[in-house]
């Protein structure tokens, strides 16, 4: 589903956030990426969706070699992707049900089914009933699960997320990982970026620990 | 329908609802009176054209006898006038019917009365095609029995001349303003790109395409462009009609029927269209340059 192979980056001004990272997440697969502040974990992610490109080494995504992918390509593949942002990035000039419907504009949806898939997105976050409502209205955990449903609104098969628990209290914080945790039941593989060592621990998943940008 | 349409019809409707906000409505105002100054000026120099076109389709020479004439010699010079073959029709006008259309000019009969006799001499008018006129008023002057030429066709060619000049003005004018029109419009998006940068970001992040994103801008250019161009007849017919009203009267007085006319229906769409176009092609232009400065990290 998702692999690297020998991946390094370095950041244009020397510093080099990855190093000899190589991994393989399998189909329906939830992992985590660990590593403190600064050992490379939001590079790491960045590089799936080819909002980075690797200095060497290689970012395989469902068969494709993201880091060759030309410009053109990279809109399709961030389609199959569903991405949760450390700043979660929402629209606050629109509702809640209209920030679940922006990556509906490309689906071939007509405009009846994709409000139905967005309602049914912001159901399994638990927000239906905040549809209405603007995002700054909203607590830090239900932005961060109105970022969930924007993410799985098209059903993607690989979700990634980085920090979603971040200045979340342990309680928000252990309903977004269920979350998670139910969309990986269901097949979707999962990769999760967080410092939080207690709440990974909790999980008995699989860690990717980083440090100063090697995998231990 | 198609989900390509759907999109299409998405982002049109996003831009004109951008486009009815009071900052849309006001730039394509702007818009609208720059373009009115060539598109004004088409309107007058087409006008003109039109009746310089009617003037010069038959030039005419008018052949004057000197006041003393006899009807014999007037006879004689007809035959000669007729004989001749660059000339085409030859029409008499006997002192007497000269006087007779003038005085019905108004005002004019008081003055002949007071001058108590005919001013006016014998004259023929013939009529020739344009380009031999000069060299045939030339040769009709050195007739004997010939007191004056006039060639009607002179100062419709000098007509013709300023004309050239205006086409040339109007030209740079039109291109002028179209680049003001391009650089309007690429300042616009820039300011919409800037306001909805956050929007843009998401996007791109979320798997829009480039043509995705470019589109409501692409027609919002379009459409203020279109609101431009139609500003723009608006204000051209209304100087028009104020004109006219002023020039009715003096027309009268000389006998004659002008008016400036508004551009015919394809003459008006064209400069619609053309407003449009280069609505657009600012507005593709400003986001080509400015959404790569975008981009997610
Ligand atoms: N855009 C960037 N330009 C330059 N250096 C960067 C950039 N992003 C991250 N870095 C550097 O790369 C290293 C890893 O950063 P990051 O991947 O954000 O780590 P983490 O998410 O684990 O905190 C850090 O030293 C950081 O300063
Ligand atoms: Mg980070």
């Amino acid at each position: 589903m998702v692999s690297f192979s020998a991946v390094a980056k370095r950041y244009p001004g020397g510093q080099e956030a990855l190093r000899g990272v190589s991994f393989s997440l399998e189909p329906g697969e939830l992992a985590f990426v660990t590593g403190r502040s600064g050992a490379g974990k939001s590079t790491l992610l960045k590089l799936i969706p080819a909002i980075e490109r690797p200095s060497s080494g290689s970012v395989i995504v469902n068969g494709q070699n993201v880091g060759a992918l030309n410009r053109a390509a990279i809109p399709y593949l961030r389609r199959n992707l569903g991405l949760v942002f450390q700043d979660q990035k929402l629209l606050y000039d629109r509702s809640v049900h209209d920030n679940v419907m922006l990556p509906l504009a490309f689906s071939s949806h007509t405009p009846k089914e994709a409000a139905r898939r967005a309602r049914a997105a912001l159901d399994k976050v638990g927000l239906l009933a905040r549809e209405k409502a603007n995002p700054v209205q909203l607590s830090g955990g239900e932005q961060q699960r109105l970022a969930i449903a924007r993410a799985v609104v098209n059903r993607p098969a690989v979700l990634i997320a980085d920090e979603p628990t971040a200045n979340l209290d342990a309680e928000s914080a252990a309903r977004i990982v269920e979350i998670f945790v139910a969309f990986n039941q269901v097949g979707v593989t999962v990769l999760i970026a967080t410092h939080d060592q207690a709440l990974v621990a909790r999980y008995g998943k699989r860690v990717l620990t980083l440090s100063q940008g090697r995998l231990a | 329908m198609s989900a390509w349409l759907r999109q299409h019809r998405q982002a049109f409707g996003a831009a004109l609802r951008r486009l009815a906000r009071a900052a849309g409505i006001m730039s394509a105002l702007v818009i609208g009176v720059a373009l009115s100054l060539p598109a004004g000026s088409y309107a007058l120099l087409e006008s003109l054209r039109a009746l310089t076109a009617r003037l010069t389709l038959e030039p005419q020479i008018s052949v004057f006898l000197p006041l003393e004439a006899r009807r014999a010699d007037a006879e004689a010079l007809g035959a000669k006038l007729r004989a001749d073959r660059r000339i085409g029709a030859v029409r008499f006008v006997s002192r007497e019917e000269a006087l007779k259309e003038l005085k019905q000019v108004a005002g004019i009969s008081e003055v002949i009365a007071a001058i108590g006799r005919n001013p006016l001499p014998d004259a023929f008018v013939v009529s020739a095609s344009a380009e031999r006129v000069e060299a045939l008023a030339a040769d009709l002057g050195r007739l004997p029995g010939v007191a004056h030429v006039q060639a009607d066709a002179l100062w419709a060619q000098r007509l013709a001349a300023l004309q050239g000049i205006g086409r040339v003005g109007l030209g740079l004018l039109a291109a002028l303003l179209g680049a003001a029109l391009v650089a309007v419009t690429f300042n616009t998006i820039r300011l919409q790109i800037l306001t909805q940068r956050d929007e843009i970001e998401v996007s791109k992040l979320i798997g829009a395409t480039d043509a995705f994103i470019r589109r409501p801008f692409c027609y919002f250019g379009l459409l203020q462009g279109l609101a431009g161009g139609v500003v723009a007849l608006g204000i051209v017919a209304a100087v028009l009609a104020l004109l006219n009203r002023e020039l009715r009267p003096l027309a009268q007085s000389y006998g004659a029927s002008f008016s400036f006319a508004f551009p015919p229906p394809a003459d008006a769409l064209a400069i619609v269209l053309l407003a449009g176009v280069l609505g657009w092609l600012g507005a593709r232009l400003s986001v080509n340059r400015h959404l790569r400065e975008i981009e997610p990290a």
